[in-house]
């Protein structure tokens, strides 16, 4: 309890905490209680504000208000111009995307999930990721890509895939996952502003969770680098890597297990690439063991690069067991409720695992 | 006019036998048989094909007009892509040029033609058979050569290669078929969004046209009106497969259904500059896009790769070099009305044979890229940043 407490009571600009799930609020000044939604839908609007070539184009997003609402009112501020309903033609809009792009724009291409991304997969690595390298930087891309990524509830195998992995295999993306609603707002505001293409993998559960935020991560200008990783909770004893939705039963796993007197330090990648590999280096030297979290399947994923990196990296000699991966079940998702809830680590996989880790 | 009766002298005195360094322009004039500028014809008009129209009421002009300069410069710029592609030919047999090569002579009316149709201003994409547009759209030869050899002098400095080379409001070179035309549909909403009264020029093969990609462009630059021409290049053969053999329907220009259309001679240059003109003016009027489908031929094959009688027959290829070269059927109208002479025609052709051996010069001469930038060009506008290796102790570094 004294050690949740403490780090709780951990001072500074960090405010990214499930205050609501917790029952506890911080007394900073103006503090807000925020959803990842909402936080999505003010830096799109702030962003569209500040620069005119931004705009945002895809199924929904404009009369409808948003397929899951991100982009509610910004069709009545921004009009037709701005934020434009596409037909259902992932491909072709993508494609469109990219070459407004390429001519000077700035556009956000949403895809309503992205597991319609992969109709359009070969415009996102072919044409955006992989052209300022043919043409030597004479031709950037400055896109985002952005929509829900991974399981859902009750949508089953074809609309729940975990799609990371994918793109972080690619040179020339830049690929990021925010779990929280600072990190919703920061990230996206500095994925418009990159003038790279930017995979921005949202979580559909997460948008109605509301977190508090801080006054300075409410600033117009606040953005987060892209790159880096945040630890969300400092410990001595195991180090949890995860990514998106996931930080957050990390969370909840260290909370218990802190009662058992298991101390975990809990990173939140906030990008997958590139991938921030000092951090969780620094953190394994200090705790020396690691256990990765990821909604995605175990095969070629991100928990899989982890270990390759932490393999070949300075951190390997403070390792005093192998690294462990929580991981989706390797399956197609079901549908059922029971068959569903077993397909995705829960909290208890990872107080499981991280025991096991420490042989305790 | 001084260099025309220069060269006039000249190629008499090659004739005779006479001195030609020794003769100035007024000794030139001297000569019994001497032709001033003044001889030649400024400008003529010309019959063109009608184009075949879908849903149009009206069509592009079945005169053109052509300047003795237009001419001369419409000749200059394909002849100077026939030579380069086949010097390309040649440089790609002695292994210079490596991997993919795809060539465009035959079909040189068509870059030329569109060319001369648009601004500089605005925007054109291709696919992979781009080497003719990379130089309409400014591209010098040797940076041409020096790409398809890899060398650093190359347009992306060796990284790109035959079919990604790019130039201001030329958006290559595009490798995976029929995916520059979403491209090409996104730059005219650039387009559209700025309010500059640019407009896009949209290519694909008549291989590409049954691309799912292409109908679903079809229809959103249908819907929001984007300024884009898009041009069906139809040499008949997508790779191996003849046009009947791929396509339900090959009327090209009908494909856009809703999207009026043009199908056009793409072997006559003064046909698609007067196609493009119409088109172009369709587009900026605010009507939205168009699809010309220009009639061309390739002499290659495919590629480097496909010596391009498998599939086709000598005969084939013989007869439209002899009855439809774009080049002959310039150079014959030029010469037939006046309008420039045989001895000034060869003179640029060999202006252009040395130009191209130049810059074969440069392209096979010029060092490699160096290996220190191999990693270079991953982001833009980014700090330095570290990149893996072949093994984990190769820390490569890569700059913007």
């Amino acid at each position: 309890m004294a050690t949740s407490l403490r780090c709780f009571l951990r001072s500074g600009k960090r405010a990214g905490l499930v205050a609501a799930q917790r029952g506890f609020s911080r007394s900073s000044a103006a503090a807000v209680q925020v959803n990842v939604r909402d936080a999505l839908n003010q830096a799109m609007d702030e962003e569209l504000e500040r620069d005119e070539r931004v705009f945002l184009l895809g199924e929904e997003v404009a009369q409808y208000d948003g397929a899951y609402k991100v982009s509610r009112g910004l069709w009545k501020k921004y009009g037709d111009k701005r934020i434009i309903d596409t037909p259902i033609s992932e491909m072709g809009f993508a494609g469109i995307a990219v070459g407004a792009a390429m001519a000077g724009l700035r556009p956000i291409c949403e895809f309503m999930t992205f597991n319609f991304s992969m109709q359009a997969i070969d415009q996102v690595i072919n044409s955006a990721a992989k052209t300022y390298y043919m043409s030597a930087g004479l031709q950037p891309v400055p896109i985002v890509f952005r929509g829900p990524n991974g399981a859902s509830a009750g949508v089953a195998a074809q609309h729940s895939q975990c799609f990371a992995a994918w793109y972080a295999h690619c040179p020339g993306l830049k690929v990021v996952s925010p779990w929280n609603s600072e990190d919703a707002r920061g990230l996206l505001k500095a994925a418009i502003r990159d003038d790279n293409p930017v995979v921005f993998l949202e979580n559909e559960l997460m948008y109605g969770v509301p977190f508090e935020m801080s006054e300075e991560s409410l600033s117009k200008n606040f953005t987060i680098p892209i790159g880096k990783a945040k630890v969300e909770r400092q410990g001595a004893h195991v180090t949890l890597v995860s990514h998106s939705r996931f930080v957050g039963l990390c969370l909840d796993a260290a909370a218990v297990l802190a009662k058992e007197g298991v101390d975990c330090e809990v990173i939140n990648l906030r990008t997958i690439r590139p991938l921030d590999v000092e951090c969780i280096e620094g953190s394994v030297m200090k705790t020396n063991h690691l256990v990765t979290v990821e909604g995605g399947w175990p095969q070629f994923g991100v928990g899989a690069e982890i270990c390759a990196r932490i393999m070949e990296g300075p951190a390997f000699n403070y390792l005093d067991s192998p690294v462990t991966r929580v991981t989706g079940v390797d399956i197609p998702m079901p549908y059922a409720k029971i068959l569903e809830d077993h397909s995705l680590p829960q909290v208890k996989d990872i107080i499981f695992s991280v025991k096991k880790t420490l042989n305790v | 006019m001084k260099t025309m009766l220069a060269i006039i002298s000249n190629a008499l005195c090659r004739i005779t036998g006479k001195n030609a360094g020794a003769q100035t322009v007024s000794e030139g004039a001297r000569v019994v048989v001497s032709r001033s500028l003044s001889d030649f014809t400024p400008q003529a008009t010309f019959d063109i094909k009608r184009c075949d129209l879908h849903g149009l009421e009206a069509g592009p002009p079945v005169r053109a007009e052509l300047t003795r300069e237009q001419g001369l410069q419409y000749y200059r710029t394909m002849q100077t892509v026939r030579r380069m592609e086949l010097k390309a030919d040649q440089l790609y047999k002695q292994k210079i040029i490596r991997g993919f090569c795809h060539l465009y002579d035959g079909q040189e009316a068509c870059a030329a033609g569109i060319e001369a149709a648009i601004n500089p201003s605005d925007h054109l994409i291709t696919a992979y058979r781009a080497h003719g547009f990379t130089f309409t759209r400014g591209v010098p030869i040797k940076e041409i050569l020096a790409e398809l050899t890899g060398r650093k002098g190359g347009v992306a400095k060796g990284k790109g290669g035959s079919m990604h080379m790019y130039a201001p409001h030329f958006y290559g070179g595009n490798g995976i078929v029929g995916a520059q035309v979403p491209l090409g549909a996104g730059i005219a909403l650039a387009c559209q969004y700025q309010g500059n009264n640019q407009i896009c020029v949209t290519l694909y093969g008549d291989g590409a046209a049954n691309q799912g990609q292409i109908f679903e462009t079809f229809n959103m630059a249908a819907l929001w009106k984007l300024p884009c021409i898009f041009v069906c290049e139809n040499n008949k053969y997508g790779m191996g497969t003849s046009v009947e053999r791929a396509a339900a329907s090959t009327d090209y220009y009908k494909r856009g259904d809703f999207i009026p259309g043009l199908r056009v001679d793409g072997m006559d240059v003064l046909c698609v500059r007067e196609a493009a003109r119409f088109a172009a003016d369709h587009c900026r009027a605010g009507k939205g896009p168009i699809v010309m489908e220009l009639q061309t031929y390739r002499y290659h094959g495919h590629s480097m790769s496909d010596p391009g009688v498998s599939y086709r027959t000598r005969e084939e290829i013989q007869e439209v070099r002899s009855k439809s070269d774009p080049i002959s059927m310039l150079k014959e109208r030029l010469l037939g009305n006046n309008m420039a002479s045989a001895e000034e025609l060869k003179e640029i052709d060999i202006q252009i044979r040395k130009e191209v051996e130049d810059a074969a010069q440069y392209a096979t001469s010029d060092p490699e890229p160096p290996l220190d930038e191999l990693c270079n060009h991953v982001f833009a506008s980014s700090p330095p940043l570290e990149v893996r290796g072949t093994n984990p102790w190769a820390r490569l570094k890569s700059v913007s």
